[in-house]
């Protein structure tokens, strides 16, 4: 049964977002996603300093089965990424909501993140899914 | 369509199985553990593959070894009782119709295992092929392979006779009160052995091996996996109608008297065009790709020499957790099939840089007494 934290907000496409207290968002894809994606063996991420509107394309995930790519799920300005994933990719599947993060940014509008959705409606898509 | 289930179906699913479409079948292709965690384990300990979506046939009669010469390059009237070969059904344009091992069992009886999806026609081919022959499709039967380092202590404790067995040699015998018959064989490049059992008996059998502290289930992910870092082809990849086995790098699998100076030339289908092949390299080969880094290719994608020009497709692409990073095999132009080439791949638009590795990519391990 794959976790899905109450505190996140969820995009359809499987990533989550979470709102720090110094104002950044953390980004990252779902304990749904890695399962379903199997062993992560390579994360492509944007680049520091790019800017992402919602939706955008933000990188790809390489599981051992195959390609997805990954999109912003708010707008802003990449302020960091996990430069971790590039040696242990495995990360994203032992740890998808903490050490596993995709990238940070600092969002051009944090009103995007009403838009996703709550846990429990993202838990409902997924199980809709299955 | 309803997918077919084998003997073990339950058996997966209370292991916790994610279950695929694979060849009409509903089959594993992995367990909890994970196909990178299940393809090491294979290569430290051993691993239990389930394989009876894969075709049992016995071929029977008088003449079976000269009507299956007629079919496959091998030499079978030579094949030693209980020994394997590996071969090819070939079509009469020297492309492949499907791999397979013969087995003799008798004088005039051979046992085949071919492929999932190509079971209905080669049985087909086979009963149109071969007169005088009968042809009998073990329907009933289930195929377990036991792969890995570890392997052969566990049939020791549990099948002392096939615990005897080297490499392509096989035997009839009892796992408890079930009769089998075991082959020392496999997909995985390491020692192993390949169980044929009665359907209603598989799934003890199976049991009594995964209660073998080395012994872990393995789905068809990890199968893959192994198999490519084997060098192994897979039909439909490697292989297939368009491509003769000297592209393939299966040449060897030309028995010396099937081959044009041999006692038995020829007689199988295609044989001129195979024999065109090796008598003039083909354009295309078969070569091992190991990515510089570890950002995969994939099936399908184009191939590039330095100059940015298209010189071949991947064939078949998996992350080698024994080898270490991202390797694929791929057809390419002959002149760029050096090992120690420097290559590129066309990863939706990126060219990541590989490099044409000898294969197998790790040592095989066959035990060959």
């Amino acid at each position: 049964m794959s976790q899905t934290p109450s505190e996140l907000r969820y995009a359809k496409s499987h990533e989550w977002a979470r709102l720090e207290e110094d104002g950044t968002v953390t980004v990252g894809i779902t304990d749904h996603a890695q399962h379903a994606l199997g062993d992560v063996v390579f994360v492509e991420l944007p680049e520091v300093g790019s800017t992402l509107a919602a939706g955008d394309e933000a990188g790809v995930v390489e599981s051992v089965k195959a390609a997805s790519d990954i999109y912003s799920p708010v707008g802003g300005e990449v302020l960091a990424i996990n430069e971790k994933l590039e040696d242990e990719p495995e990360t994203v599947n032992a740890d998808p909501y903490s050490d596993g993060w995709f990238f940070k940014l600092q969002p051009s509008d944090t009103s995007e993140l009403e838009e996703l959705l709550g846990a429990e409606d993202y838990q409902a898509a997924c199980d809709e899914d299955d | 369509m309803d997918l077919l289930t084998t003997p073990l179906h339950d058996l997966h699913l209370e292991l916790g199985a994610k279950m695929v479409p694979f060849a009409g079948y509903d089959m594993p292709v992995q367990y909890p553990a994970g196909i990178i965690r299940e393809h090491q384990h294979t290569r430290e300990q051993a691993g239990l593959f389930d394989v009876s979506h894969m075709g049992q046939v016995l071929v029977r009669g008088a003449d079976a070894a000269a009507a299956l010469e007629r079919l496959v390059p091998a030499d079978l009237e030579g094949l030693g009782e209980h020994r394997q070969t590996y071969t090819l059904f070939t079509n009469e344009t020297g492309g492949v119709l499907d791999d397979l091992i013969v087995t003799r069992w008798s004088d005039d009886c051979f046992f085949l295992v071919v492929n999932a999806a190509c079971k209905a026609q080669d049985i087909a081919h086979l009963q149109a092929g071969l007169t005088g022959c009968e042809v009998e499709v073990l329907a009933e039967r289930a195929l377990l392979a036991l792969q890995g380092p570890g392997a052969r202590a566990v049939m020791a404790e549990l099948c002392p006779a096939a615990a005897e067995l080297v490499f392509l040699q096989g035997c009839h015998t009892r796992i408890g009160d079930s009769e089998v018959y075991i082959t020392c064989s496999g997909y995985t490049g390491e020692d192993g052995f390949e169980i044929s059992a009665a359907n209603a008996d598989a799934e003890a059998i199976a049991r009594r091996l995964l209660a073998c502290d080395a012994v872990e289930p393995i789905g068809l992910g990890a199968r893959d996996s192994l198999r490519l870092e084997a060098g192994l082809c897979l039909y439909g990849h490697e292989l297939n109608t368009e491509i003769t086995p000297v592209e393939a790098g299966l040449t060897w699998a030309i028995a010396k008297c099937r081959r044009p100076d041999g006692a038995r030339a020829g007689g199988f289908p295609g044989a001129d065009a195979i024999f065109a092949h090796l008598a003039t390299p083909p354009a295309h080969r078969r070569v091992g790709l190991a990515v510089d880094g570890k950002r995969p290719v994939r099936e399908g994608q184009a191939v590039l020499n330095a100059d940015g020009e298209r010189i071949g497709e991947v064939c078949s692409a998996a992350f080698g957790a024994s080898f270490g990073g991202p390797i694929a095999m791929a057809y390419i132009e002959r002149e760029f099939g050096g090992i120690g080439t420097a290559l590129s791949v066309d990863v939706r638009g990126k060219a990541v840089a590989v490099t044409v590795t000898k294969m197998p990519f790790v040592p095989q391990r066959y035990f060959r007494g």
